[in-house]
Order: structure tokens, then sequence, then C-alpha cells
């Protein structure tokens, strides 16, 4: 069995699949700085900012509603912004009782509002957009590149390989539960719910050291190939001309949102 | 024949005081191919985690002409594959191709180095076509095939594999064993199939209990129905 569900790589021959890397990462980088920089209200670079977007889908060959149709997913979170809404002082819109409060919505914690929903909304299209344009080990490789700290990139690259294995293990012991919750004829399947908690408990246990066992295993694994303590890498990209020229268009672009936002 | 790898009264006990080897000696030659077979439990893998010094326990590891100490570890590591149980725990990058460069890199070869030897060491498992792809998407005997290629680019003078066939469909199982057959590198490979032993093996090492039961001809101790049976084998 393979859980493929994070795997959100698209094999397509494009232009964009081309670029190195470390292009990808940074170019999208610094269009989710720029979003967050842009002021409240800016809703023309904002629109700006989704036509470049829509743009690059096109030329991803993913069809250019692509990012507009998975970004919905990451929508609710932006919720967490929604206390702004009452706390921004202005010019009162509406007001309404809630549990023990008088809510009242002003006119700039709604522009503050709805600012934010759309910078995320601008900047999670972007982060799907990158993903689905290259493979992750190469993000890992262009993280490398771009300095980041080898400790991260090391996690990140092992949280990717065994992100898999480990699903793949929360699958099978919940199946081994599945297939042993039975029901006697003409009574109630399940216990109570102490019970059938503690059977969740058992299991979450089960993960961790069924994981820490594994983790003594590859490191074993590491070790007898000569691990010492330093991941080493081949990094095989190579930086070309087109990546240079693209890489320039795309932060002159993201300057003209700024400069569109803020004049 | 020359020794390759000599191990002299080898004892080693876990943690917890369970002690998992209890006198253990033996050699290999090189170019030989030796089976390690006994039941569950019987110290196989604690004593594979010895030979390249993962585990260290009372007693001499000699591999080539070191005996295996702190300072040496890196050498013998080259020196002495080992192949796991389950490719997961083996293939630990996200690529096929940076998993088996991993070993040649921490040898301290240059680039052009690793990639030949990666690319040589996938041609020799047959898995060529693989380098790119990612490793959780292989199936597991391409897995044990790669896990496999991990060791062979470092070019090692022992093979070790921990129970190689285990999980493997009959195809799988077929590819691999042809793949062992034509491998030309001293070999010590623990395995519950027994057809495999008659098949590969023209020596055989068995273990109980921690200790080396019977070491001798594969066909002899195939024959000694008394001796498989006291140590839960079973003739293939």
């Amino acid at each position: 069995m393979h859980s493929d569900v994070f795997d959100r790589y698209h094999d397509t021959e494009s232009f964009i699949h081309r670029l190195d890397p470390r292009v990808k990462v940074s170019v999208t980088v610094a269009f989710i700085l720029s979003n967050a920089l842009l002021p409240d209200g800016a809703w023309l670079a904002f629109g700006c900012a989704w036509l470049c977007l829509l743009f690059i889908n096109m030329l991803s060959n993913l069809g250019i509603g692509f990012t507009f149709r998975r970004s919905f997913v990451a929508l609710p979170f932006a919720l967490v912004a929604i206390t702004v809404l009452f706390s921004i002082p202005g010019k009162p819109l509406s007001t309404f009782h809630f549990l023990f409060w008088d809510l009242t919505i002003t006119d700039m914690g709604l522009l503050r509002f709805m600012s934010i929903l759309v910078r995320s909304w601008l900047s999670v299209q972007m982060v799907i957009l990158l993903v689905a344009v290259a493979r992750f080990p190469d993000i890992v490789h262009a993280l490398e590149h771009l300095r980041v700290p080898s400790i991260l990139t090391t996690i990140i690259a092992f949280l990717y390989r065994y992100l898999f294995v480990l699903v793949d293990e929360v699958f099978r012991l919940l199946r081994a539960r599945e297939a042993r919750s039975a029901a006697a004829a003409g009574a109630r399947s399940g216990g109570s719910v102490v019970w059938r908690a503690r059977v969740a408990g058992n299991m979450a246990g089960q993960l961790f050291l069924r994981s820490y066992e594994r983790s003594d295993r590859v490191y074993n694994a590491m070790l007898a190939r000569g691990y010492t303590g330093h991941l080493l890498t081949i990094n095989p990209h190579e930086l070309h001309r087109v990546d240079y020229v693209t890489a320039a268009l795309a932060f002159f672009v993201i300057l003209l949102l700024q400069l569109i936002g803020w004049l | 024949m020359t020794n390759v790898l000599l191990v002299q009264d080898l004892h080693f006990s876990y943690h917890d005081g369970h002690s998992a080897l209890r006198g253990v000696s033996f050699e290999l030659c090189e170019g030989e191919k030796v089976a390690l077979v006994g039941p569950n439990g019987a110290g196989k893998s604690t004593l594979m985690l010895h030979l390249n010094g993962i585990l260290t326990g009372q007693g001499d590891v000699t591999v080539g002409d070191k005996r295996i100490a702190r300072d040496n570890l890196p050498a013998v590591r080259a020196m002495v594959g080992l192949v796991f149980q389950n490719p997961d725990d083996q293939l630990f990058s996200p690529t096929v191709f940076e998993d088996v460069a991993f070993g040649p890199l921490h040898m301290g070869l240059p680039k052009e180095v690793v990639t030949a030897r990666v690319e040589s060491a996938l041609q020799a498992v047959r898995m060529s076509g693989f380098r790119d792809r990612l490793s959780h998407h292989l199936s597991v005997g391409e897995k044990k095939r790669i896990a496999i290629a991990t060791v062979l680019s470092m070019n090692p003078q022992i093979l070790v594999l921990d129970e190689p066939s285990a999980g493997l469909d009959p195809r799988a199982r077929r590819t691999l064993i042809n793949l062992l057959h034509e491998l030309p590198i001293t070999m010590l490979v623990s395995t519950h199939d027994m057809k495999l032993v008659e098949e590969l093996f023209p020596r055989t090492i068995v273990m109980d209990e921690g200790m080396i039961v019977a070491d001798g001809k594969t066909k002899e101790i195939l024959a000694d129905a008394k001796l498989l049976e006291a140590h839960g084998l079973e003739k293939p």
C-alpha cells in the first residue's frame, strides 16, 4: 500500500517545469513576502498579482484554473483573523450580540479582514503552484542552495521520506483495529467511550514506539554507510541564462506590484 | 584462500541484560557465499550489526587486515556492506540517486566518481532507469534491489544481507536470487528461506541462542534432519 496523498507534483512538460528549482522557490518566497507587504485595500495590486498567478498557471500547462480550484482548502485557516473585524477602530457598520459581548464590525476592520483573506489566498495559490511544478527533493535542494541551514533541510527531507512510511503504518494499525471491531449478534459494538479512547491512546503509543525503533534502525543504516554527522549530497542543478532572466523578470514584476500597491 | 572476515569469541548483551551473542567464532574466505540460518531470536541480526561495528561486544572482529576499533570504523564500513531487512529503513533519502550516492559521498569520493559508482551499482542490480525515482513509490522487490545497490556503490569486499528474500513474490525472489548468484563478492546472508540456501550457498552456518551450533557444507547440514529439527529449521 502506498499513500501518495501528499504528493502534489504534476508531471508535465513546460517552461516552468524546466526552470531551476532555486528560481521557483525564491520567486515563490518573494511573491508571498510581497503579498504580506502590500497595504490594506490595495485591490488593484492584489488583482494584478492574481493575474500574474493565472499567467504562470497557463505557462506551466496546468490549466488556467489549476491553483484556483485547489486554493479553497486553505481558506478556513484565514478565519483565525476574524477578530480583526471587531478590534480595529473605525466607523461602525453593524453591531450584534454574541454570548456576553456586543460586537461591532467597523469599516477599517472589514477592510483589514478582507485584505488578509486575499493575501493568504494569493500566497496559498503560489505555494500550490510551487509544489505542482517542482519535485519535492528538488525543493529541498533549492533550499540547501539558498543557504537554509542543513539541519533544517535534513529534517524536511526525512520528514518527507518517512511521512509516507508513517501514514502507511497508521493505516495498518487502523485496519488491524477495524478487522477486530466485531459485534456479537444483537449486541451494540464498540464498548464505552472511555474504552475506545484507551484503545486509540494505545495505538498512538504503538505508533510512537514503532517510529522510535524505526529511527534507530534508520540511524544504523546511515552509520553502516559511513554517516558521521554531516549529510552530504550532490546537487545536479545548474543555473542557466534562462533561469537568471526569468528570475530577474519575476522580481521586477513583484517590484511593480509593490509600486502599484503603494502609489 | 585468504580470510576477509574473522570473528573470534564474540559476546554481546543488550541493555536489558538479554545476552544475544555467547561466544561466536567463524571466518569467511574471499569469494565465499555463506548462509546464516537459525530460528528467530538466535542472534543473527545482532551478529550482523557487529560486522561493521554498529554494535560492539566483547571479542574480536577482523575485516581484511583491520581489527574493528573506534578509529577505523569509517574504513571498515566501506569494506562491509550491510543491507537491512526492511528496505524502508535502508532507503532514507528522497530519491534513489541520493540513496545510492550516500555511501560513496561519505567516503569522500569526488563527484564524478560518485556518479559513476551510482550508475554501475544501479546497473548491477538492473535498476538503471530508476535513478530519479522517489523511494516511496517503489515496490518492495524494487526497494530491496535498490537497498543492495546502496552498499554496492561503496565497492565493499563483503556483502552482508539480512533476510533478503523475505516478503518477496516469486518473481521478485527469483530476480534477487539471480542477482546474488551473479555478484562476484563475498557474501554472508541470513535467511529462513531454506530453498534459497540450498540453491545459492555452498556453506551454511547454523545459529541458535547466540551460538554457532553448526558450520559446514550446506549439503551435509541439510541432510542432518536431527540437527535441523533441534534448531527449528526445515528441510527445503
